[in-house]
């Protein structure tokens, strides 16, 4: 499997081992087991649905501790863009990046100013002739995922480029490295503000294909609660920010296909919402378009479960503060691009590959037997879906039976459920 | 061949936005019990473009696969206006479609065609104003 690591953690005492995360989740990968939520880890694409729907805290995203940072001589901050929708009435993100020196960093890149630049070069990519249409972008880890379990057609799909926050921290170390000779490589600790724990997991793992991308992925709720107590907007902040309003915009849905308005684009946020979009590329059912940008949260990252204010406030937010930014810093977007060159170090290492979650059985003739005993069992079942069994309806019980995964017992509703039918029928 | 399974769906004659429907949820079969790749596709393609004729010219209908380990046989009918000749509808381009059915990106003509080009067999039984049955076969190699 190529990727394992997942960043949804549940607190056992908490978990009363209700139906609300196992309904939820997409790509049926809970099962409530021994009284408690249990995750197939192969199935998981860490959308944080169950993080979300989880009504007693019981599930919690993974991130690394605000104090990590401290392991670091030169501790750099890439704030994400939706951090400047999480403050009221802001009408200058210096504010912010003022804040984040005053909590402890040295230093920052704003990962908006990479997207201008992941922007620019994903229009010129979308110029080339040998490009595999509509594009989808890669910026969503959990999209990603989602493509690489369920999607076979669609992963030559997806843009080889990196995302905005693997541009900033390879950029910040380069820049850093540049202004302060003195430093050696080990002194400098990139940090990465994030709304989302998909990102998490998503950092770890390319750190453990050896490509150390950032040192850490912070909660942007915890870096919030620090700033709050620093920020006390008196005086003018000092001019650090090098975005504009292309780069901000990544932080709702729609942002990033906006600044490709040179082409036909579609943006969709909200899983159930991109998984109806993904079914109709994979379906050939979509008119022509050029580029899809997909975010699974509602609203895209400002939705993320790791931001504190909910994604419609931070998004008005975000249109006030743009009202006194310049379009774009890092980035001529009023012309249609004249090349379709892009420098090597944005390109993915790795395409998306993918990688079905396990099949029914290796051989086929087993398979089709296999399936055929579902659909029995399926019909021997309730039909209630009520989840009570610890799986998410009856088809997916009667799976869990044919892989020896669970039984028949399982069904709490069955010998009602044949009563019911045994009176229907006298 | 005693390992068959009988997939059957209905298709919706009433709007646009129901044609695929049936030939998503085959390709999501086919894709669990591991067929290959190329097959999955061709399967998908045909029942696809049976769908879309259904919806265009007839009002809706069913589609009938039988999964077996060595073929797929696709079953299209309906009780729609029956093809008149046959012949003529299996050239590329040849549509009786309406031009509002044309304007919204169908009826171009490829539909039949394309059905015979991704499947091994197929064999159209059609009778005017009784309807259409169509029979393909997807050899899985």
């Amino acid at each position: 499997m190529a990727n394992i690591r997942h960043s949804v953690a549940l607190t056992l005492e908490k978990c009363k081992g209700c139906t609300h995360c196992l309904q939820r989740c997409p790509t049926e990968a809970i099962r409530i087991r021994d009284g408690h939520a249990q995750i197939t880890t192969t199935l998981c694409i860490d959308c944080g649905e169950c993080i979300r729907t989880c009504t007693y805290q019981a599930k919690r995203a993974e991130y690394d501790p605000f104090e990590c940072i401290q392991d670091y001589k030169y501790k750099i901050a890439l704030p994400a863009p939706a951090l400047y929708g999480q403050f009221d009435h802001l009408d200058d993100i210096n504010y912010v990046l003022e804040g984040l020196l005053k909590i402890g960093f040295d230093d920052l890149f704003e990962v908006a100013q990479a997207a201008e630049l992941v922007s620019g070069y994903s229009q010129r990519y979308l110029q080339r002739e040998d490009v595999k249409k509509p594009v989808i972008s890669s910026a969503c880890p959990v999209i990603g995922r989602l493509i690489s379990i369920r999607y076979p057609d669609l992963v030559a799909n997806v843009l080889p480029l990196h995302p905005p926050v693997d541009m900033a921290a390879k950029l910040a170390r380069i820049v850093a490295l540049k202004e302060h000779p003195e430093l050696k490589e080990e002194d400098i600790g990139v940090f990465f503000i994030s709304p989302c724990p998909a990102k998490v997991s998503y950092l770890k793992d390319e750190a453990e294909k050896g490509r150390q991308l950032v040192d850490g992925v912070l909660s942007m709720g915890d870096v919030y609660k620090r700033l709050v107590q620093v920020m006390k907007r008196e005086e003018k902040p000092q001019p650090r920010s090098r975005t504009g309003c292309i780069g901000i915009r990544w932080a709702g849905s729609g942002g990033e296909a906006k600044a490709l308005s040179k082409h036909r684009h579609l943006a969709a946020s909200g899983i159930e919402n991109v998984i109806r979009v993904l079914d109709s590329i994979d379906n050939d059912t979509l008119p022509d378009l050029d580029f899809i940008e997909l975010n699974a949260c509602p609203g895209g990252c400002v939705g993320g479960v790791l931001a504190v204010e909910n994604p419609f406030v931070a998004r008005s937010r975000l249109l006030y503060v743009e009202k006194n930014m310049p379009q774009a810093v890092n980035w001529d977007f009023s012309k249609k691009p004249t090349n379709t060159f892009v420098p090597g170090d944005y390109f993915l290492e790795e395409q998306l590959t993918y990688d079905p979650p396990q099949a029914l059985d290796d051989d086929r003739r087993q398979a089709l037997v296999k399936r055929m005993q579902i659909e029995r069992l399926v019909n021997e079942l309730p039909s209630l879906d009520c989840g009570a069994c610890g799986a998410p309806t009856c088809r997916a019980l009667a799976e869990d039976i044919v892989r020896g995964l669970a039984t028949h017992d399982d069904c709490l509703m069955l010998g009602k459920f044949r009563q019911v039918n045994k009176e229907r029928s006298v | 061949m005693s390992d068959i399974i009988q997939l059957h769906y209905d298709v919706d004659g009433t709007d646009f936005a129901a044609a695929g429907e049936a030939s998503m949820k085959i390709k999501k079969e086919l894709r669990s019990l591991g067929f290959p790749q190329d097959v999955i596709r061709r399967i998908a393609i045909a029942v696809y473009e049976g769908e879309i004729n259904m919806v265009i010219h007839a009002d809706g209908g069913t589609a009938d696969v039988n999964v077996g380990l060595d073929e797929i046989e696709i079953i299209l009918a309906d009780t729609g206006p029956g093809i008149p000749d046959v012949e003529k509808a299996m050239q590329k381009g040849w549509s009786t479609a309406s031009e509002e059915v044309r304007n919204s990106g169908f009826g171009a003509g490829m539909g039949l065609p394309n059905m015979k080009k991704n499947t091994d067999e197929m064999v159209i039984d059609t009778e005017v104003g009784v309807g259409t049955t169509i029979r393909m076969k997807v050899y899985v190699a």
